[in-house]
């Protein structure tokens, strides 16, 4: 097809495992406990309103959103609560968590369980965004920024694009995959209700061209929805980061330190579409989401459908992932992912997937010397010169930092794949990031 | 234990070694091509440059500068294979010792080793082999197929050499004497013609050129700007005179043009970053090897134009800085 | 062919000749006239560029001090330098310097690899900053010492070195000048300067651990579990958020010895003679 698009700077190629791409949606069941963060969103946390000894159900809400940019947390299970205290979290640090006591499958009477499909939408703009808050909906793509913000368009902004980000660019990773094979018409419906909220009439599921089933499924549907088209895309890394694909899809180049808003487009991600549509027609809270478990230690790698706050261990034992076999556990893709200290560590609303490594390719390559051989700059997809800031880093040279747009970077982790004298490229620009917002 | 790191936790399975092997490999169908027109004297040179480059990056590494010996990267071979390719085939052991000494210990580990040296290494040692030894760098044997122990091989001038005497010699007669010499574009095209080693067989470096196109080890932009550079100027020049010394296919074809033009312009250390920067690297040396060709002294100028533009390749990144994402553009 | 050298010889002369003239003139004529004291004074100074003292380098310290009146100069101070270089200045200026009691940084961390053993294998870039970012660490305390030793790599007057088999930095405090370079890097912010202490003995809490007693053991053998045994010592020291602090002021010569005794888990640093625990496990 000649119709296909990408962003135009940079891009890499990495092996895709997309193992489980044929693999169903799983119920993964209910684990004994759960672990539920407070803060499961950029922004501060929630207020919690349970204590110990409380009982609750699925969907109760458990904490409330502390100002603008925070979200609800809803229970993901019924059953007793045992504590809520800090609790070592994915990274080993402590983090404030409800630990739940899993007792039966009750849930709130509100929320609509029939497995039948709502097409009308009679909540209003106003309805829309309150009930996105109300569920705790936030960016489920890893962002986190919580959905009812960026569905608010700042006065004086005029958005006319809304962006479905069904790209899933990260290896292994095939959670938004089979959600839009399953899913297609909840998650159009999803989309036109954003549109009804945002107040504009198109709306662009923008999917990479490796995923055919999930074509096909949203293009059957979407001839009877006007304003949803989908859009097929040239599959390249990180088509999924947003401005990237704002610039693939419209030809729009958010500027440096702008907002998406700014441009006059929205991208939410599939599984975010997907949860907005739950809450607004089926009135269920965001507590469950669904996760790849894959990697080359996974027995058996699949797609589950997950409560919010099961630990990462019981999905490990789901796909017969052996302790002493698995070398790194990854929570999220291997590009962008992060190693966990804790296998006890809970799904949270950002979880995309759990890899599961073997010892052999867990250890990171010793770095050696620069070859200058140019790969990372061809690969940025922002245009920076990688090999340059690792320099003015390793000198501590702020200044020339700056001029190298290091504020800039995305850390996708295209130039740290793609260096064959294997320079943690992306450590020393997420260094340099960090250095010169402290010395400001 | 569980393992941790930082993202990302997948590499290219691409790396430094992986890169060197696959243009050793490209070097190979040019080591073939010399087997089949020098014979085994080729050889000879080609072994001794390798174990050379590689001996003395090991001896600096471990007795000089005290550190874990460089050599696994492989880079050490690349440097002796394209340094052997560059000198012809009777030449001394001696004397391509001494060429590997320059090109590894001066022109490569006193910079600081791979990555940081300014020159490319295998062209300054061909170079200062060139000054210092100019009769033996510029007396080639004649191609003699499948002669492989090398009786009584006579040596002759290069395609190029040839043109340049009939540039010195401007009487008609002696003009048509020189050109019948001249190899015909078969002949340059598969490498029968005298030559350095590794440069005569265009097919050769062709076959090299695909590999590493195929392996994603070098774009196809400096090459073509390069060839194309070069093409244009003697076109015009041609067309302008009529001169049979700037025939352009001719240009194209003899010397170590292409041997320059896709493994020595190409080699990252000493290139541009950027692909802006490398098209401008890649023109420079293509008008820098007319103008050498035409108007200098020597008969071949690609090591000199490549050497003269490495210098220039700081000031090339420095102007061709690629443009951030979401600044600048309207 | 002698001419031929002549002339040569001549007009290279020639070219050397204009050249030195125009270099002069414009030296001449873009000097910048500047305070003689100040090169002076910066000619004393260690000329590390540390900007311990506030300002921007050791140049603009010089001007400072060049600048000041008497009263102003008791409030400028060469950390790097020290006392002794101060009065150097002060001497050439014909003030007096202000004495300050000569310093030290001291690691609040005891977490070597001996107390707080590997959890995890890290594995990547080297640095501390890296490390905090990922994870709470290879031992797990989230406040302790990452050993991969950003603060060796930072100090600026090689003061700083990784103990072998402990796996922690070393301050030697020789060298150490209390710049605080440490301290701006270190992630989890364990360097504190404090006074060099009389014959260098000195007493602090080596941790920085704030979890409740058991979680911080959990991880480290030498964390402080606040058990306020040391309070009951001396009054002045206090305990907030799970963790002793010893305030400088406390006499390491009078409390030092029975304080780091008292300790149960020896997070209790005393630089002083030997301990009789020390002694013990020495034997």
């Amino acid at each position: 097809m000649s119709n296909k698009k990408t962003f135009t700077m940079g891009g890499i190629h990495p092996d895709k495992h997309k193992i489980t791409a044929e693999k169903p949606i799983e119920d993964a069941g209910l684990p004994e406990i759960v672990y539920i963060p407070v803060k499961q969103h950029i922004g501060s946390p929630a207020k919690i309103l349970v204590a110990k000894g409380d009982k609750v159900r699925v969907g109760t809400l458990l904490a409330d959103a502390d100002g603008i940019v925070s979200a609800d947390v809803h229970s993901s299970v019924s059953g007793e609560v045992l504590k809520v205290e800090e609790i070592e979290g994915e990274f080993g640090y402590l983090e404030q968590m409800i630990t739940i006591k899993v007792e039966g499958d009750e849930w709130e009477a509100s929320i609509d369980r029939s497995p039948d499909i709502i097409r009308e939408i009679n909540a209003s703009p106003e309805e829309i965004i309150a009930k996105i808050r109300e569920a705790g909906i936030v960016g489920m793509g890893g962002a986190g920024y919580p959905t009812p913000v960026k569905t608010t368009i700042p006065a004086g902004k005029k958005v006319d694009c809304l962006i479905v980000n069904g790209i899933e660019c990260e290896p292994y990773l095939t959670a938004d995959d089979r959600l839009m094979v399953e899913k297609a018409e909840q998650i159009i419906i999803g989309a036109k209700i954003l549109n009804k909220a945002l107040g504009i009439q198109n709306a662009v599921i923008a999917v990479d061209e490796n995923k055919p089933a999930a074509i096909e499924a949203l293009r059957n549907i979407t001839r009877s929805y006007v304003g949803v088209n989908v859009q097929v895309m040239k599959t390249k890394y990180p088509q999924g980061a947003e401005k990237q694909l704002i610039e693939a899809v419209t030809g729009r180049e958010v500027p440096s330190g702008k907002l998406p808003a700014d441009v006059g487009c929205i991208v939410q991600n599939v599984g975010t579409v997907n949860a907005v549509y739950e809450a607004v027609q089926k009135n269920k809270p965001l507590f469950e989401r669904v996760v790849t478990v894959s990697g080359d230690a996974a027995e058996t790698p699949s797609n589950f459908l997950v409560r919010i706050g099961t630990p990462a261990s019981f999905l490990i034992n789901k796909v017969h992932g052996s302790p002493d076999k698995i070398g790194k556990i990854i929570f999220g893709g291997p590009m962008m992912g992060t190693s966990a200290v804790n296998i006890n560590a809970p799904i949270t609303k950002l979880s995309s997937g759990i890899l599961l490594f073997k010892d052999d390719i867990s250890f990171k390559p010793e770095e050696t010397v620069c070859i200058r051989c140019g790969k990372c700059v061809e690969a940025c997809p922002v245009g920076l010169m990688p090999f340059a800031i690792a320099a003015q880093v390793r000198d501590g040279d702020y200044h020339e930092m700056k001029k190298l747009h290091v504020l800039d970077c995305i850390e996708c982790g295209s130039c740290a794949y793609i260096c064959p004298a294997r320079i943690p490229l992306l450590d020393y620009c997420k260094l340099g990031k960090y250095e010169l917002k402290k010395s400001k | 234990m569980l393992k941790i790191s930082t993202a990302p936790h997948i590499n290219s399975p691409q790396d430094t070694r992986s890169i060197m092997r696959d243009v050793i490999i490209a070097l190979m169908p040019a080591l073939a091509a010399a087997l089949l027109f020098f014979g085994l004297s080729a050889l000879v040179v080609v072994l001794t440059a390798v174990a050379g480059c590689v001996a003395f990056e090991y001896l600096v590494c471990r007795y000089i500068l005290k550190i874990p010996p460089t050599t696994g990267d492989l880079s050490a071979v690349v440097t002796g294979l394209l340094l052997a390719y560059n000198l012809p085939s009777n030449m001394p052991v001696w004397m391509v010792l001494v060429g590997c000494f320059v090109a590894v210990v001066i022109a490569k580990t006193a910079f600081g080793g791979l990555g940081k040296n300014v020159f490319n290494p295998a062209l300054v040692g061909r170079v200062f082999l060139f000054i210092s030894f100019p009769v033996q760098m510029t007396s080639w044997p004649k191609p003699d197929f499948l002669n492989f122990l090398n009786a009584d091989v006579e040596t002759g001038a290069t395609t190029l050499g040839i043109l340049k005497h009939i540039d010195a010699e401007s009487s008609a007669t002696k003009l048509a004497g020189g050109l019948s010499d001249l190899p015909d574009y078969g002949q340059m095209f598969i490498g029968y013609t005298g030559g350095c080693i590794g440069e005569v067989s265009a097919l050769a470096l062709l076959l090299g050129f695909a590999w590493l196109l195929w392996r994603r080890i070098i774009g196809w932009h400096i090459p073509f700007y390069y060839l194309a550079t070069v093409f244009i100027f003697t076109s015009v020049m041609w067309l302008h005179s009529g001169n049979i010394q700037v025939e352009p296919v001719t240009q194209l074809l003899s010397g170590g043009l292409l041997l320059g033009a896709i493994f020595m312009a190409t080699d990252y250390v000493t290139t541009p970053m950027t692909r802006k920067g490398q098209i401008v690297f890649a023109v420079g040396c293509g008008i820098l090897t007319v103008i050498i060709r035409r108007w200098s002294v020597y008969p071949e100028g690609v090591s000199f134009a490549i050497l003269i533009m490495n210098a220039f390749v700081p000031i090339i990144d420095y102007f061709t800085v690629p443009r951030v994402f979401g600044t600048g553009r309207k | 062919m002698s001419a031929l050298i002549i002339s040569n010889v001549l007009i290279l002369a020639g070219i050397a000749l204009i050249a030195a003239v125009v270099l002069y003139v414009v030296s001449q004529k873009f000097k910048v006239e500047e305070n003689p004291k100040i090169a002076e004074i910066e000619a004393l100074l260690p000329g590390v560029n540390c900007g311990a003292c506030g300002k921007a380098g050791c140049h603009a310290f010089a001007e400072a001090c060049a600048k000041s009146s008497a009263e102003e100069f008791k409030n400028l101070f060469c950390t790097a330098g020290g006392q002794e270089v101060m009065n150097k200045v002060a001497a050439r200026l014909g003030y007096v310097a202000a004495a300050r009691e000569p310093t030290v940084a001291v690691l609040k961390c005891n977490g070597t690899c001996q107390n707080a053993p590997d959890k995890v294998i890290y594995t990547g870039m080297k640095s501390c900053r890296m490390a905090a970012r990922i994870s709470v660490g290879r031992s797990g305390c989230p406040n302790g010492c990452l050993r991969f030793g950003d603060c060796v790599r930072a100090c600026p007057f090689g003061a700083i070195s990784l103990d072998e088999t402990t796996g922690i930095p070393v301050v030697d405090e020789n060298k150490c000048t209390s710049c605080g370079a440490c301290v701006r890097t270190c992630p989890r912010g364990l360097y504190e300067i404090r006074p060099k202490g009389k014959n260098g003995v000195r007493v602090y809490v080596a941790c920085s651990n704030t979890q409740k007693g058991a979680l911080a053991r959990k991880n480290c053998k030498a964390a402080c579990i606040a058990c306020l045994k040391c309070t009951k010592i001396c009054p002045e020291i206090r305990v907030e958020n799970n963790l002793s602090y010893i305030p400088p002021t406390v006499s390491a010569e009078e409390f030092g010895k029975r304080l780091a005794e008292a300790c149960p888990t020896g997070a209790i640093a005393y630089t002083g003679e030997k301990t009789s625990t020390e002694v013990k496990n020495e034997q």
